[in-house]
């Protein structure tokens, strides 16, 4: 529901997201702005379903990002047991123990101007909120897929195909790999939640995408001042984060149940 | 527990804070401008000058030479000036750090009280009404962001009620129960936001420990001896079950520290959190790196600690 709104509202609810209207600011729901306006009279219908596009493909794309990542670390790790195994796992211990958020607010905030020059404000913003999600999200993927990799690549028929004289990137590609990615895809569902509150939490400090783009954090944030005249304004981007993240993780739930017939409770 | 193990333990504690070192200096390093870009866009400092003050400072250095400079000057304890609040760095995070301590430390406690009744209770009673209920908060809890849970606190408690004041004040003047009333009263919100967040996802894990334990064969034991099932509860299957819930605290450490910048940044909180932001704000470097990396120290630490911990839960680790 909430992706097919995000995809096609943008032809269904024609009202440009920077149409200012002094004359309509702050209102609250009526029939012309169904969610009302902001302080320019901006419609917030319209910038939220803008915003909504951002905050999926940001949530997707990192989590792209750390699935592919963690995918590579976790199979070199697990096909190669002793040092590269264990440099690679004392790689991965660092990175869960680094905190996550200030390391985050860091990298935007150091490269913020060079990707700006690179690819654009809209563009940088986000490739570099992308690739900075998601570089720091892999490791549980990386684990794993390491724990996978070292049980599956003793069973039989890896043994079988092994002696059929397969190489080492086809049995990883072709017989590990496919079995492996059951939990792998869980991971990935929750990551993109995850990946979902983080654009959010940094557009919401101020730090993600410029403020003139509205996505769901930035949105939230030009609303905290006006909470006392304007409540609408906070409460339905915050909602929309809040149904988006929770039907993500209800999926990763259910996934988790329909993959695992282990698991009993 | 031996004293070995604890020997051990802050032995490996050294390489990660030295890797969190590098990583965090490998950052700042990559990371493009010139610290002094101010300088030479100024007519007014000539280049022999600019130049004696990169040589002063090393900046022209191979890599690892001002990696070691950082680090030493870091362990003195020297740190750097602030551009923005012209003091030194050092006293301005020792200003800062007991308000977060203190906001983490009571919203931890919050988050176990609320955390383990309500996760062993779900578990003795396993898909019953209370199970269900207990579960789908616990869902909606860690879905909803911090941030957005406390605006939602301010909506209703400071705008709608009244209740609350929404702005954190250090400098309340006065002094005995009233003073320490009007400091509880503003430290309610934040402690409760990120509280009840963290105790969220505890739930669950606290939930599904227990479940682990309970069916255990030594717990049955216990039952069949004829001890009550409260004690059997309290006695045998929650110590048991406690030990991966402090793993996963600690666990967790990053995450908390996360929301505490947000919810700092939320109710203007003076903490280390909006110290962070303000600094990145008014683009002020030396701010910027020892808070990171205060922050990631403190990580580490707490993550010692829960290690510790860990060896006198459960006697059986220390002497592997």
């Amino acid at each position: 529901m909430l992706f097919a709104a995000v995809a096609f509202g943008p032809i269904l609810w024609p009202v440009a997201i920077n149409e200012i209207d002094f004359a309509a600011k702050l209102q609250g729901p009526s029939w012309k702005h169904p969610l009302g306006t902001d302080d320019l009279g901006q419609d917030l219908l319209a910038r939220l379903l803008y915003g909504g596009r951002i905050s999926l493909a940001v949530g997707l794309a990192a989590m792209v990002v750390a699935v592919v990542v963690g995918v590579l670390v976790g199979a070199v790790a697990g096909m190669s047991s002793g040092r590269v195994d264990a440099v690679l796992m004392w790689l991965t211990d660092l990175f869960l123990a680094l905190p996550l958020l200030p390391l985050l607010l860091l990298l935007v905030y150091l490269f913020r101007d060079t990707f700006k020059g690179m690819f654009g404000v809209e563009g940088g913003a986000f490739i570099l909120i992308v690739a900075v999600i998601g570089g720091l999200r892999w490791m549980q993927v990386a684990r794993l897929v390491r724990a996978q990799f070292l049980s599956l690549r003793e069973k039989e028929f890896v043994e079988a195909a092994r002696a059929l004289g397969a190489s080492k990137v086809r049995l990883v590609a072709q017989h590990i790999l496919p079995n492996a990615l059951g939990p792998v895809i869980v991971a990935g569902t929750i990551d993109v939640a995850a990946a979902i509150i983080a654009e959010s939490t940094l557009s919401f400090l101020g730090l993600g995408f410029p403020s003139d783009i509205p996505t769901w954090g930035s949105v939230l944030r030009d609303a905290k001042d006006y909470l006392d005249i304007a409540p609408h304004w906070a409460l339905f981007p915050g909602a929309a984060i809040f149904l988006a993240v929770i039907a993500i993780n209800f999926i990763g739930d259910g996934l988790r149940d329909a993959l695992d017939p282990r698991r009993v409770l | 527990m031996s004293r070995q193990y604890i020997i051990r333990r802050l032995l490996i504690t050294i390489p990660s804070l030295l890797g969190i070192s590098i990583v965090l200096f490998a950052i700042l390093a990559l990371a493009p401008g010139d610290p002094f870009e101010e300088l030479a866009t100024n007519p007014a400092v000539p280049p022999e000058v600019r130049a004696a003050l990169r040589a002063k400072f090393g900046l022209d250095d191979p890599v690892w030479t001002r990696y070691l400079h950082w680090l030493g000057a870091m362990i003195q304890g020297d740190w750097g000036f602030s551009f923005a609040s012209r003091m030194d760095v050092d006293t301005l995070i020792l200003q800062r750090l007991p308000t977060t301590l203190i906001v983490i430390g009571s919203s931890q406690v919050i988050a176990i009280l609320v955390a383990l009744p309500v996760g062993v209770l779900a578990a003795t009673r396993p898909y019953s009404l209370f199970d269900q209920i207990a579960n789908t908060l616990a869902f909606v809890g860690f879905s909803l962001p911090t941030f957005f849970t406390g605006l939602l606190f301010i909506l209703v408690f400071s705008i709608q009620l009244d209740w609350l004041p929404f702005v954190y004040r250090a400098d309340i003047a006065g002094s005995g129960w009233p003073w320490l009333w009007a400091h509880i009263k503003q430290s309610i919100m934040p402690v409760m936001v990120l509280g009840l967040f963290q105790g969220a996802s505890l739930v669950r894990f606290v939930r599904s420990s227990v479940l682990d334990v309970i069916k255990l064969d030594y717990v049955t034991t216990a039952r069949s001896k004829g001890i009550g099932e409260r004690k059997v509860i309290t006695k045998h299957v929650v110590r048991n079950a406690l030990i991966p819930v402090v793993t996963l605290v600690a666990l967790q450490m990053p995450i908390v520290f996360g929301g505490a910048i947000v919810t700092e940044q939320i109710f203007r909180v003076p903490g280390i959190g909006s110290l962070l932001i303000s600094a990145m704000l008014a683009n002020d470097t030396p701010v910027v790196m020892a808070v990171t990396f205060v922050i990631a120290c403190l990580v580490v630490i707490f993550n010692l600690i829960a290690d510790i911990l860990y060896g006198w839960l459960d006697p059986r680790i220390s002497f592997r």
